[in-house]
């Protein structure tokens, strides 16, 4: 039980395409790995398995002490039991998806109150004090709409922040954001890493992999065809297709 | 041809016209707040995971949409004593046969209103650790019910004028109540004409509001 995340065998086809195959990733308590890999490669897809967003066809996935097993044989978990295994991981999408209904702070206390039944007094200090470490005290009472995107996502971080998950994932979090507000973002997540929280982070910004990630996971046509500490895979990757892949980058860098 | 216009005969029958429009009022509330509960019930069960429920509430709408009310109220008042001996009288066929066209309309506008929200919303609120049905009730209903709220309205003013028709099973509505003063008086041109106006009458000040929730929804997004 050394590992924090525990996937095996995993499998997913959306009808007849076969999106993951066969993938095996254990994650240690505190590290943060970084998913890389072309568009298709399944890695979105793996991330979004891992808190049941997408149900996997077959194998087990394990976070903390929540394990449930997929496949022929196995009793497809109720959606009560569902939604107890994702209350203990916090997703950041691509787009944000910010409540626009409810004001910054509503937004944090949101999973609090209607998940865990916190109190509202109690729910808004935890969200304060989520909001100041993410830099947006001043930002409290207003709506989405009137945020940067960068803003709006530092406040999905502090949303998913305030159920206090064992562990965090990341869904190309700086893909939709204009390039001068991606690194008040990464800015958070380093903090976050920093911290010693657990986290997969899917992503194209690999400057930040190397520098931020512990282990890095190539992925291409739903299977991982690398894996290693950043550096060594990033610096120096053995296989064939990561080379050509990463390739893109370092001639753009 | 002059025809002299005699409104004042039409004075004569101002408590029975009266009378007969707050029939269509108090008619047209219950079917609009009977519809809407039909209409979420139907509306949410066509978004079910289950294929009985979709089924069901699929073959509900699609009879009700695409059938002319002036059938279906003949049907429910003549015909369904054939098939099932239940015999309802007059009023309560007219409220139950407007009842599930209405809530056949609902159904669609509150479906759409619903499957028009982001899927990215539902998500984030799973993701939280939220079952599917607070989803719905804390985050998707709100965004969604704000959307809904025109065409939901639009639909209640057709079901006000679709009132008018229940006038031939004999509830004493307004345009029932119109069309004894028609015949009383052989005054057809005064007494329609004055039933048109109070229908317009009552819809003017209905119709201004739906157009400013319009415009406050545009601003909003």
């Amino acid at each position: 039980m050394s590992y924090k995340i525990e996937v095996s065998g995993l499998r997913k086809s959306f009808g007849t395409l076969t999106v993951l195959r066969d993938i095996n990733v254990a994650v240690e308590p505190g590290q943060v790995v970084a998913l890389i890999g072309p568009s298709g490669s399944g890695k979105s897809t793996l991330l979004r398995c891992l808190n049941l967003l997408v149900m996997p066809d077959g194998g087990k996935v394990r976070i903390g002490n929540d394990s449930f097993s997929f496949g022929t044989g196995s009793k497809m978990p109720g959606t009560k039991e569902q939604a107890r295994f994702r209350s203990n991981t916090g997703m950041v999408f691509q787009h944000f998806n910010l409540f626009p209904h409810m004001t910054v702070v509503e937004n944090v206390m949101e999973g609090p109150v209607s998940v865990k039944g916190m109190s509202k007094r109690q729910a808004e200090q935890l969200a304060r004090r989520l909001l100041a470490k993410v830099g947006l005290s001043d930002k409290v009472d207003v709506f989405p709409n009137k945020l940067s995107g960068g803003q709006k996502q530092r406040v999905a971080i502090a949303r998913a922040l305030a159920m206090e998950p064992e562990v965090m994932l990341f869904d190309e979090a700086t893909s939709a954001l204009d390039p001068e507000l991606v690194g008040e973002v990464l800015g958070v997540m380093r903090d976050l890493a920093a911290e010693g929280m657990t986290m997969i982070i899917v992503t194209h910004e690999i400057g930040f992999a190397r520098e931020v990630a512990d282990r890095v996971v190539f992925m291409r046509d739903g299977v991982i065809v690398e894996e290693g500490p950043a550096r060594e895979v990033i610096g120096h990757p053995r296989q064939e297709a990561t080379k050509a892949f990463l390739s893109h980058f370092h001639n753009r860098g | 041809m002059s025809y002299t216009w005699n409104f004042d005969i039409v004075w004569g029958y101002r408590w029975i016209l009266l009378n007969g429009t707050a029939v269509t009022i108090g008619l047209t509330i219950a079917v609009i707040v009977l519809g809407l509960v039909v209409g979420l019930v139907a509306g949410i069960a066509q978004l079910s995971r289950s294929p009985v429920l979709r089924w069901l509430s699929w073959a509900y709408i699609e009879m009700f949409r695409l059938t002319p009310l002036l059938v279906l109220l003949l049907w429910f008042y003549y015909a369904l004593p054939i098939v099932t001996g239940i015999k309802l009288d007059a009023l309560t066929a007219s409220i139950v046969t407007l009842t599930l066209y209405g809530g056949s309309f609902y159904a669609e506008i509150i479906r759409g209103g619903i499957v028009s929200i982001d899927p990215g919303q539902s998500e984030a609120g799973m993701a939280l650790g939220m079952t599917p049905a607070r989803v719905m009730r804390r985050i998707v209903l709100p965004q969604a019910i704000k959307r809904m709220i025109p065409p939901l309205m639009n639909q209640s003013i057709i079901q006000f004028k679709n009132t008018s028709l229940v006038s031939v099973l004999a509830v004493p509505d307004l345009l029932y109540q119109g069309q004894v003063a028609a015949m009383d008086t052989y005054r057809a041109l005064e007494v329609y004409t004055v039933v048109a106006a109070i229908y317009v009458i009552v819809l003017l000040p209905l119709t201004a509001i739906v157009k400013r929730a319009e415009n406050r929804l545009a601003q909003s997004n």
